[in-house]
């Protein structure tokens, strides 16, 4: 589903990782962790092609991303759910708008897809939010109807950079279980964050894998967790 | 897409773009200033062909026959030509102007009351051609055969650089036109490509949420385009109201000619459309190029 093979990339002069391989098999759920300035938001960005990398190879759904085309890339991110550290809003358009942009932009709405949104909107605790604007939330009202936007679009593969990092126990918890729900409707997920408890609650409830990245190598963390 | 969805949008799309910005004013006015500059060129244009067309038509076909001759061999010369003009073929008519026709013809220069039997007027035959015309050497060497005082003449020594100078400036008009259509162009892809760098950020939210580059492009195309088609309409109405007042009048030469006439008044309603596509070209372009930075 996703596989990274022998991928290096870095900023400027400055080496990241040189030679990381990493394979999600498709309906998996995984986390990311790591020390602040690791990779892991660089590496989210990598799989949803905001960067290219620059050595190695990337295949998202089957496709080895470094060939498509412009629409095709398109096309892809449409089934790429990604909730970004930052968010990533149109700040004059309501939240409403926001959490329907991926549906405007890819076709023609209909009056269900007002619906899905109303259903994600509440889902997320933010119904009564939906006509303001993203600059009047709180950080974690953002992140939540970033998650929302994610995954609108009903897409196979989710990617959350620290979906939890503004919001309380009892909403990161909630956004937990969506990802849960998402995830066995057979979506793949990847989440990063370092929030240590949030991993220990998700795997009584899910068969999730721990990734740390750290100097630039990836190892499978699950079992001390 | 087809053109009316094209240009009827839809609401989202519109809205996804933010609307203000010094760019919209940019676009409006010098696409008003530009319709109306245009306008005066094609107005000018028109008039420089129409007078072209006009003095062709007066002068083509008519020719004079000028007769100077010691006063004894003048008026057998007279007859001379009036015979050989009747038989060549390709000459309609002929027919010696009199006294009176001759004292209106000098009037402009001499005034009305000049004694004209105290000077020695050549004599002047107008000669108005008929179908191909006459070949005009046969005719010259006969004339100088049986009348060496009489002098052919086709009006061509000055209907040539006339018709030369209406031309040119029809040229020049055309230029011009090409020239503003340029200018236009220019100034609306820098317009663009300055509202697309003021929304960079959007740009780049759009495409992470999976826009493909058309949909964003076409937010972007549809509203220059429209903005350039309407300050283009008005800057045409305006100027064709000032066409329209300028004081015309048969005396008035080749002002006269400044302006529409009838069917004429459809020509300046180019300018609007030809601005909408250019907008819409030059969007285009500025937006393509924008896009091929973002991720
Ligand atoms: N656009 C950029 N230009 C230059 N350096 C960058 C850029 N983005 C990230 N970096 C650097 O790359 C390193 C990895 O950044 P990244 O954001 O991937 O870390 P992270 O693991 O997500 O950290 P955090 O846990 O704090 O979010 C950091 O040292 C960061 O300073
Ligand atoms: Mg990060």
């Amino acid at each position: 589903m996703i596989e990274l093979d022998k991928v290096a990339m870095g900023y400027g002069d400055r080496g990241l990782f040189s030679d990381l391989s990493l394979s999600l098999p498709a309906g998996s759920f995984h986390f990311l962790t790591g020390p602040s300035g690791a990779g892991k938001t660089t590496l989210l960005r990598l799989c949803s092609m905001e960067l290219a990398p620059s050595g190695g190879r990337i295949t998202l759904l089957g496709d080895d991303v470094s060939r498509l085309s412009r629409d095709q890339v398109a096309l892809m991110r449409q089934r790429i759910g990604v909730v970004h550290q930052d968010c990533r809003f149109i700040d004059h358009l309501s939240l409403a708008e926001n959490v329907l942009l991926p549906v405007t932009v890819s076709g023609p709405l209909d009056p269900e897809d007002h619906k899905q949104r109303d259903q994600l909107l509440s889902w997320v605790g933010l119904a009564d939010r939906a006509e303001n604007r993203p600059p009047e939330l709180s950080g974690g009202e953002r992140q939540r109807a970033a998650l929302a936007r994610a995954i609108i679009l009903s897409p196979d593969v989710i990617l959350a950079d620290e979906p939890t990092g503004n919001v309380d126990w009892d909403m990161s918890l909630r956004l937990l279980d969506l990802l849960i729900e998402l995830n066995k409707q057979g979506k793949t997920v990847l989440c990063a964050t370092h929030d240590l408890n949030l991993i220990r609650q998700a795997k009584s409830r899910v068969t999730a894998r721990v990734l740390r990245l750290r100097n630039g190598t990836i190892d499978q963390a699950g079992a001390e967790l | 897409m087809k053109l009316p969805a094209f240009l009827a949008g839809d609401a989202m799309s519109n809205r996804v773009v933010p609307a203000t910005g010094f760019t919209a004013a940019l676009t409006v006015i010098s696409a008003a200033a530009m319709a109306f500059l245009a306008v005066f060129t094609i107005a000018l244009a028109q008039a420089s062909s129409a007078l072209a067309a006009r003095w062709e038509a007066e002068l083509a076909g008519t020719a004079t026959v000028r007769i100077t001759a010691p006063e004894e061999a003048v008026e057998a010369q007279t007859q001379a030509v009036l015979v050989a003009l009747s038989q060549t073929p390709g000459i309609g008519s002929a027919r010696r102007l009199d006294t009176d026709e001759q004292t209106r013809l000098l009037a402009p220069w001499f005034g009305s009351d000049l004694p004209l039997e105290t000077l020695r007027l050549p004599v002047l035959i107008e000669v108005s051609e008929a179908g191909e015309g006459p070949d005009i050497n046969g005719l010259k060497q006969r004339l100088a055969a049986e009348a060496p005082g009489a002098v052919y003449d086709t009006h061509g020594r000055w209907r040539a650089p006339l018709i030369e100078a209406a031309s040119r400036l029809r040229q020049l008009g055309i230029l011009s036109l090409v020239l503003i259509a340029s200018v236009t162009g220019a100034i609306i892809a820098l317009a663009a490509s300055a509202a697309l760098a003021a929304n960079a950020q959007i740009v780049d939210v759009l495409r992470l949420v999976g826009a493909r580059d058309g949909w964003i492009t076409r937010a972007f195309v549809r509203r220059f385009t429209l903005r350039a088609f309407f300050g283009a309409l008005a800057g045409t109405v305006v100027a064709m109201v000032f066409v329209a007042l300028i004081p015309g009048g048969v005396e008035a030469g080749v002002l006269s000619g400044l302006g529409f006439r009838g069917a004429e008044w459809l020509w300046p309603l180019v300018v609007p459309v030809a601005a909408g596509i250019i907008a819409w070209g030059a969007t285009y372009l500025a937006a393509i190029r924008r896009l091929r930075q973002s991720a």
